[in-house]
């Protein structure tokens, strides 16, 4: 196969990016919309980090993963202690002691704290994916369910072993650092983190586990490798998006990782079609603003209703588009611009109706652990 | 000693309310390969619908214990027809968002103040509870009252699934759908039948959970739904016997470990599911399972 090349041009995205940042810059610099909606808009980025690690996990590897909110939940107690105590000790900490400006070690700090709480949530995925990621289709996902269910009774206990995490009662005095450039600047990178892995031969192999183990198994593809590759990748943006939650609002409540909770970015992924990325993300931002819009359209006193009319809308979106609001198709800079190419100078037009590559198969069989 | 037979005695009796449960997710998991995450909410409707029985109405146990059998039958056959059936030749994934959907819908629907309502409220037991001492372990008449309703509700399902020409059509269905189709089975009225016949038995066992332990909302379902789908798939899900013996181990391990272990009332849904992690490394489809 021809090697795979980016998209022509970057400037677009480029222009994009900067327009999407820029405005948003602007509009909360004026005040035009409220501290309440930036925060919305911010953590429906963070939802798109998640589920961004999600859609690897099961829209391209295929693996059930219903325990997403456990690495969530890592990611965002491990960076939340960290910058707790470097906020209450910061002084003697010898970052300080290197001539750093505060300001600048601050930023080291949650840089840090960041990446420890990804870490972490990577390591854990991986230790747990060692017996788990042996399992296939609907037994691994109650083995994640399961696994969930471990790390949110740890969580609400963890008050025994670090007093500062305060399990039930929720852990409070996190300094609240995440902002809407650090947002931005994360998503952006998972985001092409995600694209670059996606279309290398790494991805490809990925991918070819989701279409067929037993194949790829016999091409040479070391499928135990790139399950527990994909699992520990997408449980590190969990964990990364984790800690940008946790420095959001500043509070966490073990049931906030609860395996309902794990409901959410699974919901999504299919929601705006699995093995999509484009998809994802559009989904997160429509997925988070139907919730919270719903809390102001709604006339007062019905606000209860949110949660009868969200999953109504979900229900109709499997009933009539079963692959999701976007499929499988990209847009701007996230499209295989290389392998569309490629197909055309190939493959006659005949043969290619019958292809079952992933990219034509369509958002029709988004799914086949069968 | 007696302090461990008390306990043995206790977890059977949370083991054979599981059992009721977990009979209806390996059923349809069975006919559909779907994980029927709304069925925990069809419990919570049988309680609500037995409550309002016993308490608005006062006609007693029995006619509650058949209205709720009637009426998740009715609500499961409704479910499957609203949320599975149009997306039965679409990916799997897909039932699995709607039975989803349909879990978190009929749990915030049922919790407005014009149906349900949001709050906790009381059971009032339709049978006075009575004590015996068995060598200082206490047993009470509703341990046998949920043992002996199990037992026959079991009785009946075997009946149903090995001795009628329905079962034998159930059976079919599991097997081969299409093969099933074939043979000139009608394999939709099938399917309905087996999410009535499923949903009726999770209704009994809403009614029996409720005698053992008299307070019901409508988020109730979510944990025993959780631990009886966990005996499902550690007894091998798809199969009837394994949905009984997972239960019965479910029961026992929770139970045991909030008498024996300090702290073990917090980290027993923790243990439940590290030993279903341990067992499915080691049977990875389950106790029972075989593997497809």
């Amino acid at each position: 196969m021809k090697k795979l090349r980016s998209s022509s041009s970057w400037l677009p995205t480029l222009l994009f990016l900067l327009l999407v940042f820029g405005t948003m810059q602007f509009v909360s610099s004026l005040n035009l919309i409220s501290v309440y909606w930036q925060q919305v808009f911010m953590s429906a980025c963070i939802m798109a980090i998640s589920a961004l690690g999600l859609n690897l996990i099961y829209g391209y590897t295929g693996l059930f993963h219903l325990g997403q909110a456990a690495f969530y939940g890592i990611g965002a107690y491990t960076s939340a202690l960290i910058t707790y105590y470097w906020s209450r000790m910061g002084p003697k900490l010898p970052i300080d002691f290197l001539g750093l400006h505060f300001d600048l070690s601050m930023t080291a700090m949650f840089l840090l704290a960041l990446l420890a709480g990804a870490l972490m949530a990577a390591i854990v995925a991986y230790l747990i994916g060692l017996p788990v990621l042996r399992l296939t289709g609907d037994y691994f996902c109650i083995a994640s369910l399961g696994f969930n269910v471990i790390v949110y009774v740890l969580f609400n206990n963890a008050d025994r072993l670090i007093p500062v995490m305060k399990g039930a009662r929720g852990m409070v005095g996190i300094p609240r650092w995440t902002s809407w450039p650090w947002v931005f600047i994360f998503t952006v990178l998972a985001l092409f983190g995600m694209r670059n892995l996606v279309y290398s031969s790494v991805g490809r192999a990925i991918i070819s586990i989701r279409e067929d183990e037993d194949a790829a198994d016999v091409m040479g593809i070391d499928t135990a490798k790139y399950r527990t590759l994909a699992f520990v990748i997408g449980s590190l943006y969990a964990g990364l998006a984790g800690g940008l939650y946790a420095h959001l609002y500043t509070f966490l409540h073990p049931t906030c990782f609860a395996w309902i909770k794990s409901c959410d970015p699974f919901l999504i992924v299919v929601f705006g079609g699995a093995g999509g990325m484009t998809g994802t993300i559009v989904a997160s931002l429509v997925w988070t603003f139907i919730l919270e819009g719903l809390r102001v359209l709604l006339p007062r006193g019905f606000e209860s209703w949110r949660y009868v009319i969200y999953p109504l809308i979900m229900l109709m979106i499997m009933l009539f588009r079963p692959g999701g609001i976007l499929g499988r198709r990209e847009l701007g800079f996230l499209k295989p611009k290389g392998i569309e190419v490629a197909r055309v100078e190939r493959v006659p037009a005949a043969a290619s109706a019958g292809s079952d590559r992933p990219e034509e198969r369509g958002s029709k069989d988004v799914s086949s652990e069968d | 000693m007696t302090y461990f037979l008390q306990q043995v005695v206790n977890g059977l009796q949370l083991g054979f309310v599981y059992i009721l449960m977990a009979l209806g997710y390996t059923m349809v998991y069975g006919v559909l390969r779907l994980i029927n995450f709304a069925h925990a909410d069809v419990f919570m409707v049988g309680a609500f619908l037995s409550y309002y029985i016993i308490t608005r109405f006062h006609l007693g146990f029995l006619p509650a214990v058949l209205t709720s059998i009637v009426g998740c039958g009715i609500l499961g056959m409704v479910i499957e027809r609203i949320a599975y059936k149009p997306l039965r030749n679409a990916p799997r994934v897909c039932s699995l968002v709607t039975a989803l959907s349909m879990s978190i819908f009929l749990e915030y629907f049922t919790a407005l103040n014009f149906i349900f309502g949001p709050d906790y409220i009381t059971y009032e037991r339709p049978i006075k509870a009575i004590h015996w001492d068995l060598g200082g372990v206490r047993i009470t008449n509703i341990l046998l009252i949920i043992i002996g309703g199990s037992v026959l509700m079991i009785a009946f399902l075997y009946y149903i699934v090995h001795r009628t020409k329905m079962g034998k059509a159930m059976r079919a269905v599991a097997y081969d759908k299409d093969t099933a189709r074939l043979m000139g089975i009608n394999v939709d009225s099938i399917i309905s039948l087996t999410f009535a016949i499923g949903s009726g038995m999770a209704g009994v066992g809403a009614v029996m959970y409720c005698l053992a332990y008299p307070q019901i909302w409508t988020f109730m379902g979510i944990m025993p739904g959780f631990k009886a789908f966990t005996a499902a798939v550690l007894g091998g899900i798809g199969n009837l016997a394994g949905a009984f013996v997972g239960s019965l181990i479910i029961g026992q391990i929770e139970v045991l470990t909030t008498g024996f272990i300090p702290s073990g009332s917090i980290l027993r849904d923790a243990i439940c599911c590290s030993v279903l992690i341990l067992v499915l490394m080691f049977k990875p489809t389950g106790l029972f399972g075989k593997r497809e």
